[in-house]
């Protein structure tokens, strides 16, 4: 929760953590938050801040002191976030005031220091100002996610950050980084790091190294985001053929290879030993607890071309049956993560096909129109499956005018089920596949398009519903994206400020 | 490894049509994403002529020159071509001033050292303004011991540099490569035309700037400026100076200055390119009413005034006052000899609801036909723009409406679907008229694919008529309207959808293989990228030097 008093009265001993953040006192219209906050009332009355005398504290009581590494670079973020052009040497009067911010952990107070930011505003003469303002926040999904593709092009390390930092701004806490696919294979594996040297664009410039990947991590969790990776298979490896000899089933042209190749091959022992390698090293380099197996769009036409999978088939008991196959590689694969701690999350396909997965795997829904996944929600929830829903949110699908409505009004929950049902729903995912985009048009088609579902996902569906009074709002954060170096497009006509400086 | 290329591009096709809830392009994973490279390399738009060789040449950065040819027209006082020389080496050498420089190297048996330009007529047009009769042609000449840029004009040599150093290469050692070439060249449509609207969101002149330089990397040579509609009025007018004042989005951090201004066009000129400015009246003129009393048409609701306004007042003198001092300025201001005079989605319902207007209508005995009114209006426009010297052009509605027009005007058609435009292009040029093409190049609205190949695909001269009639195409125009674009999307989108348009109108007719077209288009956007411009990727893929300004 956020106060904002003049004076600071109220002190709450159950709250863990406790930031004082001082500020001038003094007078003028409170500009939204984004996403909205679940509780807000404020006020006219109004609080001039003074850069020169505004600080941010640790409460006495708090759990949290100085030496807190999230909430120290936190304050310094912050500082400059909220007094964007300020130069010290500014001399105005002083008059002490404060704001209180109290959250259990450290990851509540970064979501309240970003909405007492956005509670700043400026007026015509520069001066900073905040309103009387009271609110107390949670999200509504514990899961917000943001899809980015490294595999269809590369994204330069400093482009994820970037990312990172307007991810936060919308209150987005999950980066899904969908690190490899068939088109090239840029994370550098210290076990195997031929993957990369055969399997990148280029060896040399388009990887990500250990330490690159260690920066985004770090990058991230100082703002409150979990770092999921996906490694998909057993589709979409193309590209880790490459680096890996025998790990793709080769594909038959009447009796000989043709030379292709397809998925992972599931008959060989020497996959599975391969399989665990990667997924030991990659659980040891990303500490989220969760790791993204894929298990999608697995074609089945190389598989069924190949005397050995065929065999291997008819030794199993499979028939003809390929599902069955697939079934077998993905639980196979699902253990060897269990082994590894990490809980999987996997591609809806793997549901489709099979259920003998374990409790907590949580699926990812991405296909259809609303009717469709709004059934599968249903399907998988009942099964007592957590999910989280992709599917209206892939935003690489772009079209003329202002799409971002349709992402606004999504109803996550809206579907046949129980109350217990609902609650599997642990979130929702903005996706951006790569195909069409990379650092050239990354920000601008991500931003503020993304935001719509980021308010999907954080508010009370009640209070949000209208797309109308959201769109004055959201023009207003796009336009304090812009002013944060944030690249963001425009919704419809009209002027920021300060608008973006570059090309 | 063309039936390779020729299956992505038709399975691209397919998932753009199916694209709902699919995850991702379902293509057959035996396919190889990556472009393949075309034996005209990375020339784009192409050449008309060229004839390559695999004979090849070093370029090095201690030895190489590009320099007026003894015999040149030009000389070391031609500044435009003095700066194209230093830009292209730039260009050529990834900014040599951040590599390493090997001092006092002379040039080998198997090095080009010099690129001669030589302007071959008497008037090199050097410190002129570019026309829509430019000579554009040029011929390049790589061969030892130099290398020879022959070009009537310099607008012609400013194109031969683009090509010259889109022949330029890199080996797998680093060594920049140029190989034995010859090519004639010129463009098959004179008005090649982009236009971008600083009205519905204010573009910053660093935007206008970066956009100019990324035109002549594609030989365009029209900048459209769309300046002021409805939404804002940012030209700072001398003369009017209330009307950026009042009419802009802020007064000064949202306005172009003369300074501004001049800077955009003598930008332009360096490069070849015509800036023809767009003053569209009577309709999209909602700011011009903020600094200008009297200028619009007071709405009424029932008998009284409504507090709304519509188009500009047809019927008052001070309108046409106010609007031969306006347009003298302009034409002072504006060097080129056309201005963009609009025209276009006149809405009458104001106009109908005014009492004085619904009397001057009786007056002049036009019934209730208000098309009456807008031509009574465009027509003493005309007149008034036309005691400047300047020509003209206008959007279709005005021919549409019947309104006497002079000769050399001309029309631009953007209306419609296809067959529609093709009809119109053939009612105008039947009528004698100039006319240009934007009507398929609509690159504001987007969708998700591939759709440059759709604005690759059409041809402004594709409809029923004479030869007589199909020279009176002057060209096209690819059009990206502001109200969902600002510098902060403006070039990704526009590049290199933009390129494919280019190439439509340079290039021969015949020009139309579409997975060669993909090949050359991929590197050049990677050339493009490495020039620091964020120009968006065709499919999957990569660029040696991917765009670092994040």
């Amino acid at each position: 929760s956020i106060r904002i008093i003049k004076k600071y009265t109220c002190l709450n001993m159950n709250y863990l953590l406790l930031i004082m953040i001082h500020i001038g006192v003094g007078l003028h219209a409170v500009g939204g938050v984004w996403p909205m906050p679940q509780i807000s009332a404020s006020s006219p009355e109004q609080y001039p801040l003074n850069p020169e005398a505004f600080y941010f504290e640790y409460g006495r009581q708090s759990e949290a002191q100085p030496g807190c590494s999230v909430l120290d670079a936190a304050f310094k973020r912050y500082f400059s976030l909220i007094f964007p052009d300020y130069f010290p040497g500014d001399n105005l009067s002083v008059c002490a005031g404060q704001a209180s911010l109290k959250a259990e952990t450290v990851w509540g107070a970064l979501r309240g220091l970003e909405t007492f930011s956005q509670l700043v505003y400026q007026d015509d003469f520069g001066s900073f100002f905040v309103n009387k303002t009271d609110i107390e926040d949670f999200p509504r999904f514990q899961f917000r996610g943001i899809l980015l593709d490294t595999s269809r092009h590369y994204l330069p390390v400093q482009a994820i950050l970037k990312t990172l930092d307007a991810m936060a701004y919308s209150k987005f806490n999950v980066f899904h980084w969908h690190i490899v696919d068939d088109p090239s294979f840029p994370y550098q594996s210290q076990t195997f790091p031929d993957l990369s040297a055969k399997g990148a664009f280029h060896p040399m410039t388009h990887i990500y190294t250990q330490t690159d990947v260690q920066r985004v991590i770090s990058y991230a969790r100082l703002r409150g985001i979990r770092v999921l990776p996906e490694f998909d298979s057993p589709g979409h490896t193309q590209s880790w053929g490459k680096g890996q000899s025998d790990l793709l089933t080769p594909c038959y042209k009447g009796g000989t290879p043709s030379g292709a190749f397809g998925p992972v091959n599931p008959t060989l022992p020497s996959t599975y030993q391969f399989i665990a390698r990667l997924f030991k090293e990659v659980s040891s380099v990303f500490p989220d607890s969760y790791i993204h197996l894929g298990g999608d769009e697995v074609n089945f036409f190389c598989w069924k071309s190949n005397p050995d999978v065929r065999a291997f088939m008819q030794k199993m008991g499979f028939g003809t049956d390929f599902t069955k196959l697939e079934a077998f590689y993905m639980e196979s694969i699902v253990n060897i993560t269990s082994t590894l701690n990490k809980t999987a999350i996997v591609w809806q396909d793997v549901f489709d096909y099979h259920e003998r997965i374990p409790e907590d795997t949580v699926l990812h829904i991405w296909k259809g129109v609303p009717y469709d996944y709004t059934k599968e929600l249903s399907r998988i929830t009942k099964a007592g499956k957590r999910v989280v829903l992709a599917a209206p949110w892939y935003i690489n699908h772009i079209a003329y005018g202002q799409d971002w409505r349709k992402s606004y009004t999504v109803q996550p929950l809206n579907f046949s089920g129980t109350e217990e049902q609902k609650k599997l729903v642990i979130g929702g995912e903005v996706c951006m596949w790569g195909e069409y985009v990379d650092a050239t048009n990354l920000t601008p088609r991500l931003w503020p398009r993304a935001s719509a579902a980021a308010e999907r996902l954080w508010s009370d569906e009640k209070q949000t519903s209208s797309v109308e009074k959201a769109f004055p709002r959201l023009q207003d954060f796009r336009c304090k994206l812009l002013r944060r170096g944030i690249q963001a497009e425009p919704l419809y006509v009209g002027h920021c400020r300060h608008e973006y400086q570059g090309i | 490894m063309l039936t390779c290329l020729k299956f992505v591009v038709l399975l691209l096709l397919l998932s753009s049509r199916s694209c709902d809830g699919l995850q991702f392009n379902d293509i057959d994973e035996e396919v190889e994403l990556v472009a393949q490279s075309s034996r005209y390399g990375s020339l784009w738009p192409l050449p008309q002529k060229v004839q390559l060789s695999d004979v090849s040449f070093k370029l090095t950065t201690s030895s190489f020159r590009i320099v007026d040819a003894k015999e040149s027209s030009a000389g070391p006082s031609c500044s435009l071509l003095q700066n194209a020389y230093r830009r292209y080496y730039d260009y050529i050498f990834e900014n040599a001033k951040k590599s390493w420089q090997a001092k006092g190297k002379r040039t080998g048996p198997s090095e080009l050292g010099e690129l001669q330009v030589w302007i071959t007529s008497a008037d090199s047009e050097c410190d002129g303004y570019p026309s829509v009769t430019s000579d554009e042609s040029y011929e390049l000449t790589v061969n030892q011991p130099f290398a020879v840029l022959k070009a009537p004009k310099v607008w012609g040599a400013l194109h031969g540099l683009e090509t010259f150093s889109q022949l330029v290469y890199k080996d797998e050692f680093g060594t920049k490569n140029i190989n034995q070439t010859t090519i004639s060249d010129f463009p098959r449509f004179a008005h090649r035309g982009i236009l971008l609207d600083s009205s519905r969101h204010f573009l910053p002149i660093k935007v206008i700037l970066a956009n100019l330089e990324t035109m002549a990397m594609n030989k365009f040579n029209v900048f459209h400026w769309h300046i002021v509609d409805d939404q804002s009025f940012p030209y700072l007018s001398r003369t009017f100076p209330q009307l950026s004042q009042k009419g802009a989005y802020h007064p000064y951090t949202h306005v172009y200055t003369p300074a501004d201004v001049k800077m955009v066009i003598e930008f332009a000129r360096l490069r070849g390119i015509r800036v023809v400015p767009e003053y569209d009246t009577p309709g999209h003129t909602q700011s011009w009413g903020k600094g200008q009393a009297d200028l619009l048409t007071p709405c009424y609701a029932g008998s009284k005034p409504s507090g709304a306004f519509g188009p500009v007042n047809p019927i008052l003198n001070t309108t046409y006052d106010f609007m031969t001092q306006f347009f003298k300025e302009i034409s002072t201001v504006f060097p080129d000899a056309y201005i963009h005079l609009g025209g276009d989605e006149v809405d009458f319902t104001c106009w109908k609801s005014n009492p004085d207007i619904q009397k001057f209508m009786e007056q002049q005995g036009f019934g209730q036909d208000y098309s009456k009114l807008e031509s009574f209006y465009i027509q003493k426009l005309l007149n008034i723009v036309s005691t400047t010297n300047k020509g003209y052009m206008i959007w279709q509605e005005v021919f549409d409406n019947g309104v006497k027009l002079k000769p050399d005007t001309v029309i631009h058609v953007w209306k419609g679907n296809a067959q529609q435009y093709k009809n119109e292009m053939a009612n105008v040029t039947s009528s004698g008229y100039q006319t240009l093409l934007s009507t398929p190049w609509y690159l504001n609205r987007i969708s998700y694919g591939q759709d440059w190949q759709g604005f690759y695909k059409a041809d402004p001269q594709d409809f029923k008529g004479t030869e007589e009639q199909k020279k009176l195409v002057i060209g096209g125009e690819a059009c990206l309207w502001g109200e969902y674009v600002d510098a902060t999307n403006l070039t990704p989108r526009l590049w290199p959808r933009a390129s494919a348009v280019a190439e439509r109108l340079w290039s021969a007719k015949d020009v139309t293989d579409i997975s060669d077209a993909f090949n050359r288009l991929s590197a050049h956007r990677c050339r493009m990228v490495e020039r620091d411009i964020p120009a968006e990727p065709l499919f999957s893929s990569y660029c040696p030097h991917e765009y670092k300004g994040v």
